[in-house]
C-alpha cells in the first residue's frame, strides 16, 4: 500500500504509523472520567465498515506529521490524505 | 528576546566517530569491475536541526541562507562546498556545515523566528558516490532514487526498518545519509552489505 503524503509525495506503507480511527476521535471520554462502559465503547466499539473508511496516520518514518487517510478497506484503494494538526 | 541558549561548539581535535574501529579502508566485496561505489564517513561536521515557528518559515529559509550562504529558499534545498540543507518537514530544516560555529551563526541569524537544536553529536552522516550508488540504496529504502525523482541537492526523510534516516543527493551520483549516531555501526554495516555486490571502496 501506498500513502501520498502532502509532504513527500507517495511512499511505502513501511514509513507509516496507523493511528486509529479519525472519526472515533471525538467519542473519547473525558480522560479524567472513570465509567466503565464508556470506554470500553471507545476503546472496543468498531464500526468495521466494508469499504470507505477515515484514519489518521503518522508518517513516522518521514516528515512525521499525521495524516488523515480515507481508504477503502476492500480494495485498499486511498481516496485521500491530508495532514493534519499544525502547519497543516 | 530572551538571551538565546548557544550550545557549545563541536571540538573537532576531541571528537570521535561511532566507526572508530569498524572503519577500514581499501576495496571490498565483488571487484570484477572494480569498486563501483565509495563509502565514506563525513567527519566530523556541524548538524542542526532548525524548526521553525508557525507563520516564519520563509524569514528561517532567508536565516539559514544568511548564515550559511547556500542558495537556500523556502522550498529549494541546497549544497554548497562547504554546507547543505533540506527541508525533511513543513518548517524544519537539517543543517550541516564543516564549520564548528554553525550552531552559534544559525541561532543568531534566525533570532526570535526558529528554534535551532545541535544534533552534531547526534547524527553520522555517511556518503556513498558511484554509478552504482542507486543500486545500493534502493536495496535499502523504498525511494525512488532516478534522477528525475531526486534531483539534486533535494534532501528526504525516511527508514532503513527502524533505522530513521535522511538522505539528500548532493552530486551526480553522490547521496548523503544521515542517521542516529547510535545506529551508524549498524547502518555501516548494512550498507557495506549492500554494496558487496557490485564492489566498494572506503576512503
Ligand atoms: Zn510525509
Amino acid at each position: 500500500m501506498i500513502i501520498a503524503c502532502p509532504f513527500c509525495g507517495p511512499r511505502d506503507l513501511s514509513e507509516f504509523t496507523y493511528c486509529g480511527d479519525a472519526d472515533n476521535l471525538a467519542a473519547r471520554p473525558d480522560p479524567a472520567a472513570t465509567d466503565q462502559a464508556a470506554w470500553n465503547a471507545y476503546v472496543y466499539d468498531r464500526t468495521n465498515p466494508a469499504g470507505e473508511h477515515a484514519e489518521i496516520w503518522q508518517h513516522s518514518g518521514g516528515c512525521r506529521k499525521f495524516l488523515r487517510v480515507v481508504r477503502s478497506t476492500v480494495t485498499h484503494e486511498i481516496e485521500s490524505a491530508e495532514m493534519v494538526g499544525p502547519k497543516a | 528576546m530572551a538571551e538565546p541558549f548557544i550550545s557549545t561548539p563541536v571540538i573537532t581535535d576531541a571528537a570521535e566517530s561511532p566507526l572508530v574501529g569498524h572503519y577500514e579502508q581499501g576495496t571490498f566485496g565483488n571487484l570484477d569491475r572494480g569498486a563501483q561505489v565509495t563509502l565514506t564517513e563525513r567527519f566530523p561536521l556541524a548538524i542542526c536541526d532548525v524548526f521553525a515557528w508557525t507563520g516564519s518559515e520563509t524569514k528561517s529559509a532567508n536565516a539559514i541562507k544568511r548564515a550559511t550562504k547556500l542558495a537556500l529558499t523556502k522550498t529549494r534545498d541546497a549544497v554548497s562546498e562547504d554546507a547543505q540543507a533540506f527541508r525533511h518537514a513543513p518548517g524544519r530544516w537539517t543543517v550541516i556545515a564543516i564549520d564548528p560555529a554553525l550552531p552559534e551563526t544559525l541561532t543568531t541569524a534566525v533570532g526570535d523566528n526558529a528554534t535551532v537544536v545541535d544534533l552534531s553529536h547526534g547524527r553520522t552522516v555517511l556518503r556513498i558516490d558511484g554509478g552504482q550508488s542507486r543500486r545500493v540504496l534502493s536495496k535499502l529504502f523504498p525511494i525512488d532514487f532516478k534522477s528525475d525523482c531526486f534531483p539534486l541537492e533535494k534532501g528526504i526523510a525516511t527508514k532503513h526498518h527502524e533505522i530513521f534516516a535522511q538522505i539528500q543527493r548532493v552530486g551526480d551520483d553522490a547521496f548523503d545519509i544521515i542517521v542516529f549516531r547510535s545506529y551508524a555501526r549498524a547502518f555501516w554495516h548494512a550498507l557495506r552489505r549492500s554494496s558487496e555486490e557490485v564492489g566498494y571502496a572506503v576512503e
